[in-house]
């Protein structure tokens, strides 16, 4: 069984139908998605069709974001959810234009405030799915702060980060993303700066949601997805996407098939972290360091194989994987699940404040008493 | 029985150490004399450091209150009487106070430490350089702590109830209600008895010894003004700007979602909403200023009233998401409680030079409504109609506030709300055009014929499924386009959509009652915003001189009256009283081509009647002068 055969087995499993708040629609089919629950169910069965809207679609040919965006439209019809309650919010980039292609509410936004705006959204409207599309340099560079913020409120987003460690839209700058020393237009000596880990940095956050996954890899993409939507909170989904103009193959060792075997370690809740031709590698965690690292499994023994759990309260564990990324030129990283846990949200604990104080008595007498306030005077 | 002086009016000015409790002080002597019946006007002046290094110059707090028994547009310029707490109290304020002023002091705090550090050689007390005052030196912190002993307190908590002493004191001497105070103190420390019991015995200790005491053989009187029949309250601007905010959001229907970051002056705004969530008020507090702003767009597009609330700082950053909102075509509203710059400048201290940035300070051709409020009460109906403006035209909206309004305090003629009109969102909820092959389908920028608004289609409206952003749109379907002909288009239909606005907007009425013999100003005195007071009231003193002089505000900034050009070129000379270097009267002069006078005052403080006053009596002199 090849890494990528191991991980779609764990995907291809329904979720939890009996998760609290699911709809009934999804549940009954054996799905849940607490991550919708309030969102209103579409009378019809949707297709494919549905989700595409009437403009030309306007990305390089090759882009990985065309096929991130045929799997998005094809998974969508599965929630079932009505389509004019779903939002997609964009900040600025080349994948940023993925709204205009998708026939949902669709907000194409300024550079790095997706996440800010998003925030607005989720939390003025409990019946919308909100998604967020944005990009290595959008999410992480101009808009870091909305980014780790976001995850750390945990507000109900599922946000796709199409991370191709490049600038594309500006024409091939190096991104927070790049691997020190890139060699760029703007850095012909190489760059100087360390690069971001997205997982660590969301990890690092706090987030409830931490998953990534690959572009051309549309079956595992798709389970991905579904499970992010699922999820109740801020899920961050980093898609490995490649830009075929300003940065081609900078995921080949883990795209291609000679060698995707060893570079991918496939993280499966419950399950000892194994990979490579014939299982032959395996992850262990050090006892006294806490750090991962990849081993044989002759030398260690399949026993003393790391374990993994997505479920995990503390993040440390799923930090400890996300470590096992390449900083430099990907040669190997960990693709699925890193952390999947159950936490309040933002917007519903807002709602849940605006709720309760409204059970006090809101009519208009209120509001005229509220303006009025306790020290008033007549004059005759 | 004591001898009982009348007066029209006082200016009171309260000042101590920014831990002395003054701005309480102020408040409660305004409360008191504002439901006795006077009308009121107030001026907190902090500094910016939550608590400066005590019994220094830089931590010196103060609160101006003017009262008077007819209807007053400032706090006064100058005080009648100081309460100063200290000797830093003292220094920093004794210049504005006239000769023959009267000044109340602790004089337990005048020790030689306290008088070295603000730089007192001598004991200002007495070394005679006072003479000139009329100086009450009580020991008020001895009189307090020997007044609350019985309730077991440490000297320094003891202490620090000083400022109701004084309160009490004051209280006796202008002859205000008790009743007020004393129900504050319990309810505000309810769940501390001997604080609470404390503020009160000294309170009410410090009233006592003014009926007792031989010092103060005068008694003050000051009835109250005629206002109009009805109820009233007092009210600050930033509190009438919260309450104008929920009125518009439940008139139209729209719950109210307001994205902020913490900035002084207007940090009050987020609290009052944050109190106030049982009428449908969500309030965010982000991480910044630019998500604040963002989530509020996000809200709108959604379907709420987005709100936005800051200051000069955080406007420059929200820049960019007001673009996105004037290209996007989504109500919003940004309110700008303006403050001296530049940069960090006097956070604490008033200005009016965020206009050109409101009207300008934007990439691309990018306009946008601007209303500014002149008083603290007429924050609320400048809420209303931007609300209303924003919603009816689909665009955002500034409301320019200023640390004066929004910290000061006058009466307000409480609204009845049942009076005022809904606001209809006029949500889109059907298609709106046929495309060729006769479908019918959804144009989010098929434009109102009248008021070329677009129509606003809010998740969950079924069919009505579209995609906005910041990149132009071509007209009608909202598509992306980089057409010339259409960006040309596009660029001047949103521009006369914002000038269409002044359809809207009531013409300008300017004050010039003729004189005997029939004649009118020929000096005409425009003012925008928290100039309002200074103006009203220097053009009532210039007219008692006899010279006749004209004055106008405006609420509306952008678009202006339709009728401004005409009133401006009707008076041989105008002049523009603004706390900026001459902004409103540099937009006049492009617009117009209108000699405008800028008069300029950029101290952080409002504009001073009394300079103002003689300053247009000489304009007037000047130009009677040239005639002979």
């Amino acid at each position: 069984m090849t890494a990528v055969d191991q991980l779609h087995s764990e995907l291809d499993q329904p979720l939890s139908p009996d998760a609290p708040g699911a709809p009934p629609g999804l549940a009954a089919s054996g799905q849940s998605y607490r991550g919708l629950a309030g969102v209103p169910l579409s009378l019809e069965p949707l297709s494919r069709k549905d989700f595409t809207s009437d403009q030309e679609v306007r990305w390089c040919p090759g882009c990985g974001d065309y096929v991130v965006l045929a799997a998005f439209q094809g998974f969508m019809p599965e929630l079932g959810i009505k389509r004019e309650n779903t939002v997609i919010v964009s900040g600025i980039g080349c994948s940023s234009r993925f709204p205009y292609y998708v026939d949902t509410y669709g907000l194409h936004s300024i550079h790095g405030r997706a996440t800010a705006i998003a925030t607005g959204v989720a939390t003025s409207r409990e019946d919308v799915a909100v998604f967020v599309i944005t990009g290595d340099g959008d999410a992480l560079s101009i808009g870091g702060n909305h980014l780790i913020h976001a995850l750390r409120r945990n507000v109900n987003l599922t946000i796709l980060l199409f991370n191709n460690r490049i600038y594309g839209l500006t024409k091939g700058q190096y991104s927070p993303t790049s691997e020190i020393g890139k060699i760029t237009k703007s850095t012909p000596m190489g760059s100087l700066d360390n690069p971001f880990n997205p997982i660590s940095l969301a990890l690092g956050a706090e987030a409830t949601f931490v998953a990534r996954t690959i572009d051309s890899d549309r079956k595992h993409l798709t389970s991905v997805l579904r499970a992010a939507t699922a999820h109740r909170g801020s899920s961050l989904v980093e898609i490995y996407q490649n830009c075929p103009i300003f940065n081609d193959g900078a995921f080949d060792a883990i795209k291609d098939p000679a060698t995707s075997a060893d570079a991918i370690i496939p993280l499966t809740h419950g399950q000892p972290i194994r990979f490579g031709v014939d299982g032959h590698l395996g992850v262990v965690r050090d006892q006294q360091t806490a750090a991962f690292s990849v081993v044989e499994v002759d030398e260690v023994g399949e026993d003393a194989l790391a374990v993994h759990d997505a479920h995990l309260a503390d993040p440390s564990f799923a930090f400890g994987l996300s470590r096992l990324t390449d900083a430099g030129v990907l040669h190997r990283a960990p693709i699925g699940i890193f952390r999947d846990v159950e936490a309040p949200t933002y917007d519903d604990l807002a709602r849940d404040q605006v709720a309760l104080a409204a059970s006090l008595g809101n009519d208009d007498d209120a509001l005229q008493a509220m303006i009025n306030g306790a020290d008033t005077w007549t004059v005759r | 029985m004591k001898h009982v002086n009348t007066l029209d009016r006082v200016v009171i000015r309260f000042a101590g150490d920014s831990g002395d409790g003054m701005q309480l002080t102020g408040d409660r002597f305004t409360s008191d004399s504002a439901v006795f019946g006077n009308d009121i006007s107030t001026l907190p002046n902090f500094p910016a450091e939550i608590r400066a290094p005590a019994g220094t110059l830089p931590g010196v707090s103060s609160f101006q209150l003017h009262f008077a028994n007819y209807d007053i547009m400032t706090p006064g310029d100058q005080p009648d009487v100081l309460v100063a707490m200290n000797p830093a109290a003292l220094k920093a304020n004794i210049n504005d106070l006239p000769r023959g002023g009267v000044i109340i002091t602790d004089s337990a705090d005048f020790t030689k430490r306290n008088l070295a550090k603000v730089g007192y050689d001598a004991d200002p007390l007495t070394d005679g350089s006072l003479e000139d005052y009329q100086v009450h030196a009580l020991d008020l912190t001895g009189m307090t702590v020997e007044a609350v002993k019985e309730f077991g307190l440490t000297r320094k908590d003891a202490t620090r109830a000083k400022n109701m002493f004084a309160l009490g004191l004051l209280t006796w001497l202008y002859q205000r209600p008790t009743e007020g105070t004393i129900s504050f103190l319990a309810t505000k420390f309810a769940s501390k008895p001997a604080i609470r019991d404390a503020n009160i015995t000294a309170f009410k200790a410090g009233y006592a010894f003014g009926e007792t005491t031989e010092v103060f053989a005068v008694r003050y009187e000051v009835a109250p003004a005629p206002m109009p029949p009805g109820k009233y309250r007092q009210i600050s601007g930033n509190l009438a700007l919260a309450y104008g905010l929920i009125t518009a959001s439940r008139k139209a229907g729209l719950p109210l979602f307001l994205g902020s970051y913490p900035i002084t002056p207007a940090s009050d705004i987020l609290h009052e909403l944050s109190k106030h969530k049982r009428f449908g008020v969500t309030t965010f507090q982000a991480e910044d200023e630019i998500a604040g702003i963002g989530a509020a767009l996000g809200a709108s597009f959604a379907g709420h009233l987005g709100v936005s609330t800051t200051s000069g700082p955080g406007m420059a950053l929200k820049s960019e998401t007001i673009g996105l909102a004037v290209a996007t075509e989504l109500p919003l509203i940004i309110c700008d409680i303006q403050r001296a710059g530049p940069s960090t400048g006097m956070p604490t201290k008033t200005e009016q030079a965020d206009l050109l940035q409101v009207m300008f300070g934007r990439n691309g051709e990018a306009p946008v409504p601007v209303l500014a409020a002149q008083s603290p009460a007429d924050c609320f109906p400048t809420a209303l109609e931007a609300v209303q403006i924003a919603v009816k035209y689909r665009t955002p909206v500034v409301i320019l506030s200023d640390g004066y309004i929004a910290n000061g305090a006058e009466p307000w003629l409480i609204p009845d709300l049942g009076a005022i009109p809904a606001i209809d969102p006029e949500f889109a909820n059907a298609a709106n055009a046929t495309d060729k092959s006769g479908k019918t389908v959804f144009l989010p920028y098929l434009r109102d014929p009248e008021t070329l608004a677009r129509p606003w289609a809010i998740p969950g409206t079924a069919d009505l499924q579209h995609r906005i952003g910041g990149i132009e749109k071509a007209k009608d379907t909202g598509a992306v386009s980089y057409d010339p002909a259409n960006h040309e288009e596009m660029v001047r239909t949103r521009q006369a959509k914002i000038n269409g606005i002044v359809r809207d907007i009531p013409d300008l009425t300017v004050d010039d009652p003729a004189d005997s013999d029939g004649r009118h100003a020929r000096v005409l005195v425009l003012g925008w915003g928290s100039t309002y007071g200074p103006i009203v009231a220097a053009a009532r003193r210039v007219r008692k001189t006899g010279r006749l002089v004209a004055y106008t505000h405006l609420r509306h900034l952008n678009p202006f009256p339709a009728n401004l050009g005409d009133i401006l070129r009707s008076y041989e000379r105008v002049i523009v009283p603004e706390m900026n270097l001459g902004q409103l009267a540099l937009l006049l002069r492009a617009k117009y081509l209108v000699d405008i006078r800028s008069y300029s005052r950029v101290r952080g403080l409002p504009i001073s009647l009394s300079e103002l006053a003689r300053d247009l009596e000489n304009e007037i002199d000047q130009l009677e002068g040239t005639d002979s």
